[in-house]
């Protein structure tokens, strides 16, 4: 506690000598919940913005997939998938509203379990959803013969897509641990900004931040690793292997973003392609209501361009347990948690 | 979707199962994305598997090391 303390010091005595705004994007989900539940943004000072970004899978989905795969359900084709990907709504309602309708809906923890479904369900869809860090699971399973609804995506494109966009200046990126892991060091040098690879812990994060607010404060762009227990410099290549092996690299459709060109997974084998196997029930389906739901500034909120607070449905019409968006959904939604951790400070 | 704590392995059943320790809950993980993993290594565990087994290095370490070169 006493080292944390003095790390709190620290850091407020670079950011004073910063003298400027400075805007930091944390761009994992799990930061923001850590972020929030230590209630870091408190003892920041005033100059230090931390805005949250778009490393929450369940929030980046776009409405398309969750159209297109409640409706596979609703077609009695069994779907099987991580759990906030059910509750999250689209046009056609959620995984959970059409499993309430009849459809064979089931929460699993990892692929292993939806393997062992596949053998009761043959038609098994699995509706994979994940960074770096997910496809590798999911390419195990489609080794194993697994039937995959592929929305997964590679994550770094999602940073490049936020900076050449520049509708926000990003003065640093917390980057993410775990997709971290996965891709090692390398991918992330052509970007023109300072970062630091950080791990889940408080102390990650705040160590992460000192050497973040450091390098901003010598005008250094470097990609510096705070989380090396686990992020090697060439990250985990077998796991890179297998994706590749298992997926090709296609355009990718996130939710705020639109069509990221490189960002997008998908399966290579026709057989186990759900998209590829199912094309007749997609194509009957009226996907031009699939934009966004009204009103939800989810989009928003997951580029950094406003704090959920700031969405005039958040925790009014829009909570936990009402969802109208999926940034609400997830308990790595910038919304869920800011709800959670704003209710646990009344 | 990312678990901050390690699990800790306390039994390898085969080149693809093992089982492990977080924080007292006993997990079966599957190791097949790790190469080498041992009975007492710490891994990070994503979804079900292993993706990387630590090395000791926390954060208190990185920061000693940072500042030194400040």
């Amino acid at each position: 506690m006493k080292n944390i303390q003095k790390l709190i010091k620290k850091i407020n005595s670079v950011a004073a000598q910063i003298k400027r705004p400075v805007n930091i994007m944390e761009v994992c989900g799990t930061h923001t919940q850590v972020i929030s539940r230590y209630g870091v943004r408190e003892f920041l000072p005033e100059n230090i913005r931390l805005l949250s970004g778009p490393g929450c899978p369940v929030c980046v989905t776009a409405q398309a997939d969750i159209d297109a795969i409640v409706n596979l359900a609703l077609a009695g084709i069994p779907v099987a998938t991580y759990g906030d990907a059910i509750r999250v709504p689209g046009y056609f309602g959620s995984l959970e509203k059409a499993r309430s309708l009849g459809a064979k809906v089931f929460p699993v923890y990892s692929v292993e379990e939806a393997l062992e479904l596949k053998v009761k369900y043959p038609d098994l869809v699995f509706f994979g959803i994940g960074f770096d860090t997910t496809a590798p699971m999911t390419a195990v399973a489609l080794k194993k013969g697994l039937t995959v609804y592929s929305t997964h995506k590679l994550f770094l494109p999602a940073m490049d897509a936020l900076l050449a966009m520049g509708e926000l200046k990003i003065d640093g990126f917390l980057s993410p641990g775990h997709v971290s892991t996965i891709v090692g060091l390398k991918p992330y040098e052509h970007m023109k900004v300072a970062q630091v690879i950080t791990g889940f812990e408080v102390e990650d994060v705040l160590v992460g931040l000192l050497m973040l607010l450091h390098q901003i404060k010598g005008s250094r762009r470097n990609v510096e690793n705070e989380y090396a227990r686990s992020v090697r410099k060439f990250g985990n290549p077998k796991a890179r292997q297998i994706i590749l092996e298992e997926f090709k690299i296609a355009d990718g459709n996130w939710r705020g973003f639109g069509m990221i060109p490189g960002s997008g997974l998908e399966v290579k084998n026709p057989k186990l392609n759900a998209k590829i196997k199912y094309r007749e029930i997609l194509s009957k389906v009226d996907f031009s209501r699939s934009e966004k739901p009204t009103g939800c500034l989810c989009g928003e909120v997951i580029r950094g361009l406003i704090a959920p607070a700031e969405c005039p449905m958040f925790g009014r019409v829009c909570t936990p347990e009402n969802p109208y968006g999926p940034c609400m959904v997830s308990v790595e939604g910038s919304c869920n948690v800011e709800y959670r951790y704003a209710k646990n400070k009344k | 979707m990312c678990l901050a704590f390690p699990g800790k392995i306390i039994k390898i059943q085969n080149n693809q199962q093992a089982t492990a320790d977080f924080k007292g809950v006993r997990k079966e993980i599957n190791i097949s994305l790790v190469d080498g993993v041992k009975k007492g290594d710490y891994v990070i565990v994503h979804a079900g598997f292993a993706i990387q087994a630590l090395s000791k290095k926390d954060a208190w370490e990185v920061l000693k090391e940072f500042e030194e070169k400040l």
